[in-house]
């Protein structure tokens, strides 16, 4: 085994296990994190939508699951799962959106999970989880329609979306509607902060379901970032140091 | 049921990521990767079914923009209808491709240059702070630098101020963004590996 399969493998056991430990730990006490204003803007977002009875639309992005892309469409499924036990017994629910057929069925058996668990069962349309395009123009396309005919108030895109944002966020502002873009793509970002009311960068799109509805997996995943992030810094630092004094 | 979803998918999972490292098990990796493609293109037939539902609802209750859905799934037969007799690798299949989907996207893709330009506009209205400017500046400063110039180009932008941008400034910011991304990725990955989040078989 390389150097480099043995550092990554090292990196997964480490983070798997401080997920575990801090879990456990974050249980009783939740940590503290700070304010994301997209954030609290999305949830005032909802509540407004609940209220007058709107739709709240929630596109997962096209990226295949099989791909090395699939991080950012799970963390959208964490998001819808808390979205939907939300806005459940809303007069209009909540539609997910994908560009991708096995991402679609996730969806739908997520809404499914989530009107489950809010005790509204009955109430679940497998319509509301939709396949709107096989490419990302196409399915961009596809749910153009649904936020000007479906009575849409909120739209969260949070998955892998690259320039065909841009076409999404237009469609939702000529509708009048609140969106929130985030994408693991650089493009996508760009787009989205050019062209959405508020935007997700970087990591936020994967703290945005501990922010929604947090449970002790999804905080704790946070603070195993910050960990990480302190790790990769400081190695980054130790490098950038050794290779001035001319260790490498 | 859903505790053996839940045993499966952790299975799985763990096979396919040991796979990356041992060697020994990249058969049966490759295996379960091979099986994973297979369910992922039935998937795709139950989404087709999916847009038929949706569209064939949207028809039958006589909702807004019913006439969109009518022709959409009148185009979606002929297509299939063609595809089975005619074949995929068929001129006139390959005509349809390339005369109608192609252009359509092409279509939607020069769209973007104005609704750009239109929400370059909007984003100084909406958000009018220091990195709304920064962030703008720095595009056209770009584009500037990039465009053939009816003068010819600006040595300074193009050598110096364009490669030192997209070098230093634009690489270093990628960077940090992608590692951000790889951590979330990770730890999303692992909530799912461990069964702490299951966007599968529902809780």
């Amino acid at each position: 085994m390389s150097l480099s399969s043995l550092l990554a493998l090292a990196l997964i056991g480490i983070s798997a296990i401080l997920l575990l430990i801090l879990s456990r730990l974050q249980r009783k006490a939740p940590p503290k994190v700070r304010a994301i204003p997209a954030l609290t803007r999305l949830y005032r977002a909802i509540g407004l939508s609940v209220e007058d009875g709107t739709r709240l639309l929630i596109g997962l992005g096209n990226t295949s699951l099989l791909t090395g892309n699939a991080g950012a469409p799970l963390a959208g499924l964490a998001v819808l799962r808390h979205l939907t036990e939300r806005t459940s017994l809303s007069d209009r629910p909540p539609v997910a959106v994908a560009g991708e057929a096995p991402l679609a069925l996730l969806a739908q058996d997520t809404l499914e999970a989530g009107y489950q668990s809010a005790g509204a069962g009955e109430f679940y349309q497998p319509t509301t989880g939709r396949v709107t395009g096989l490419t990302p123009f196409s399915s961009a396309a596809g749910t153009i329609p649904i936020m000007h005919d479906e009575n849409v108030s909120a739209a969260i895109f949070m998955g892998h979306y690259g320039i065909e944002a841009a076409l999404l966020a237009d469609a939702a502002e000529r509708g009048n509607a609140f969106a929130v873009g985030a994408s693991d793509d650089l493009a996508g970002q760009a787009i989205w902060y050019a062209s959405a009311p508020e935007t997700l960068i970087g990591e936020e799109l994967f703290a945005a379901s501990a922010y929604i509805g947090a449970t002790p997996s999804q905080t704790a995943s946070l603070t195993v970032q910050d960990i990480l992030r302190w790790l990769i810094i400081v190695a980054l630092v130790v490098g950038a140091g050794a290779k001035l004094v001319g260790l490498f | 049921m859903r505790t053996v979803a839940l045993i499966l998918a952790i299975v799985t999972g763990l096979i396919v990521l040991v796979g990356y490292f041992v060697p020994a098990l990249a058969p049966i990796e490759q295996t379960v990767l091979n099986w994973a493609i297979i369910l992922a293109g039935t998937a795709a037939i139950v989404g087709v079914f999916n847009l038929v539902l949706v569209h064939g609802n949207k028809i039958a209750q006589r909702e807004k923009g019913g006439i969109y859905s009518a022709i959409l799934l009148l185009c979606l037969f002929a297509t299939f209808v063609f595809g089975l007799v005619l074949g995929p690798d068929h001129p006139g299949m390959r005509l349809l491709v390339n005369g109608v989907i192609v252009p359509v996207e092409a279509t939607l893709m020069a769209l973007l240059a104005v609704t750009l330009l239109y929400a370059s506009i909007r984003l100084l209205r909406r958000r009018a702070n220091a990195m709304s400017i920064v962030f703008l500046s720095t595009a056209l400063l770009m584009m500037i630098a990039s465009a053939t110039l009816p003068f010819g180009e600006i040595g300074a932008l193009n050598n110096f101020l364009r490669p030192w941008f997209q070098h230093v400034l634009a690489l270093g910011g990628a960077r940090g963004i992608l590692l951000g991304v790889a951590l979330g990725t990770l730890t999303t990955g692992l909530r799912v590996l461990l069964g702490s989040e299951r966007p599968y078989g529902g809780k």
